[in-house]
């Protein structure tokens, strides 16, 4: 159970940001995942008068505030037409409408769950994270970082998606419909770069990047992506379980981008990920 | 902390501690249809409208509503009453408890796509979990209203 003694709405980021400083502040989002724990809160810091729910497209880049919904997100035609509805894909079978009506992309992000969904979706389309202070980071860089205790304190505001012309394939294995995701997958090929993002391994999303020009085969591509990432068990799947999964998945995601994109990617050469 | 909100369609103000969670505050207010199924944020159970959209109340803390509107069933028998009939019929629940969730969300969904097809019903209503059914008595009991709709019959 949740015990706040004090609840705040600032009007700036600064005001926000000063008061998640303070010991036991903790910055609410959707709080659908803070709400499952067991905590007293001295200051609970709600974002929702800042402005930070908007979606903004500019000539090279969509700019989601962190504050949007994850339904917001879901139903927005721009960016679903950017990413081949793969966003759509990835954010509806998170528990239900209602759970996607509250639950925010801040809070996606800035949580890091191994699980995640959008985060793997977003490391393949390249996207990059802002923080009040810390600035713009890849997303990429942002969750190889450590929980530092700096960072921590910071406000994400924002998520950039570049947006370049990749064709994506989205895809999820759950045990069970709204469960979490015993593995996901995300491949996005923009020109000859292919990435292909793996996450729920339990294990933070990482992503593998191939250069087309020199891997071309699915199978390859799978096989290479499944022997340069950890896997480990938890009560969902088994190790050797999701490896396993990971070939067939990526084989399936890779297949899918080169069969949509225009080239179909066809040339020979030997897989070389370069795993960030 | 002082908090003014609309509950269905009358202007409140009530004084809350910052923690209290939306469906304890619902249900002291004679709202007994909002109910705790589980907690987690995962059956549907709590479902309430938050400014038209719908929210799980278990998830929400009252100071959130604070200058908006929130709408139970308790708001929305007329509009209920059109459909639950349909649901009645096909003898689609065993214990009902699922039920207030079930039809919050429907109303939702059908304000948003007043036509939709059996897979868009089983999509938006996948976030409400039923223990005695398999959802297909439900999904006959919507398609059965929505083709009597349909076909002028209401
Ligand atoms: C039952 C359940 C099932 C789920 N299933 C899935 C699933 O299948 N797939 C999936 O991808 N996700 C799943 N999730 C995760 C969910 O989609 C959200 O990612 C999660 O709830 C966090 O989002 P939130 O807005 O609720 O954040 P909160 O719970 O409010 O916050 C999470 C953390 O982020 C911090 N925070 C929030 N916003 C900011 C900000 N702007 N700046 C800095 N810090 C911030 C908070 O202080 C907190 O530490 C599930 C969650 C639950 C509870
Ligand atoms: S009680 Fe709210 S989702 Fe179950
Ligand atoms: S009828 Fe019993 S939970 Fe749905």
């Amino acid at each position: 159970m949740l015990t706040i003694d004090r609840y705040l709405r600032p009007e700036t980021l600064e005001e926000a940001y000063e008061a998640a400083q303070k010991k036991n502040s903790v910055i609410l989002g959707g709080m659908m995942w803070l709400r499952l724990g067991n905590r007293r809160i001295g200051t609970a810091i709600d974002l929702s008068a800042l402005g930070l729910d908007k979606v903004e497209e500019t000539d090279d880049a969509y700019r989601i505030g962190a504050y949007a919904t994850l339904r917001e997100l879901e139903t927005h035609t721009g960016l679903n037409e950017l990413t081949d509805f793969a966003l759509r894909g990835a954010l509806s079978p998170i528990v239900g409408v209602q759970f996607r009506n509250l639950a925010t992309v801040g809070g996606s992000v800035f949580g890091r769950y191994g699980f995640s969904d959008i985060i793997t979706l977003f490391l393949a389309l390249n996207a990059s994270v802002e923080l009040y202070k810390g600035g713009v980071m890849p997303l990429s860089e942002f969750c190889r970082a450590g929980m530092l205790k700096s960072k921590e304190r910071d406000i994400l505001t924002c998520i950039h998606i570049p947006k370049e012309n990749t064709v994506v394939s989205y895809k999820a294995q759950r045990n069970q419909k709204t469960d979490f995701p015993v593995l996901n997958v995300c491949a996005a090929l923009n020109g000859g770069r292919l990435s292909v993002a793996v996450g729920a391994r339990p294990l933070r999303a990482s992503v593998c990047l191939f250069d087309i020009a020199q891997d071309n085969e699915s199978e390859t591509i799978a096989e290479r992506t499944a022997g340069s990432l950890i896997f480990a068990s938890n009560k969902r799947a088994s190790e050797e379980y999701r490896q396993h999964l990971c070939r067939v998945i990526v084989r399936r995601a890779v297949d899918e981008v080169f069969a949509k994109s225009a080239d179909g990617g066809i040339r020979s050469g030997k897989p070389n990920p370069e795993v960030i | 902390m002082e908090i003014t909100l609309t509950l269905n369609n009358k202007k409140i103000t009530a004084d809350v501690p910052p923690d209290t969670i939306l469906l304890d505050f619902l249900r002291e207010r004679g709202c007994p249809s909002v109910k705790c199924g589980c907690e987690t944020s995962s059956c549907g159970l709590c479902t309430v409208l938050l400014d038209e959209k719908p929210v799980l109340s278990c998830s929400v803390l009252a100071v959130r509503t604070d200058g908006r509107s929130v709408t139970t069933l308790e708001g929305l028998q007329d509009e209920a009453a059109e459909f639950v009939g349909f649901i009645a019929d096909q003898g689609a629940e065993q214990c009902g408890f699922c039920n207030p969730g079930y039809v919050m969300n429907t109303i939702a969904l059908l304000r948003e796509n007043p036509d939709p097809s059996d897979d868009e019903v089983r999509a938006y209503l996948a976030g409400n979990l039923c223990r005695c059914s398999g959802y297909e008595g439900q999904t006959r009991g919507i398609r059965a209203f929505l083709d009597a709709r349909r076909a002028g019959k209401l």
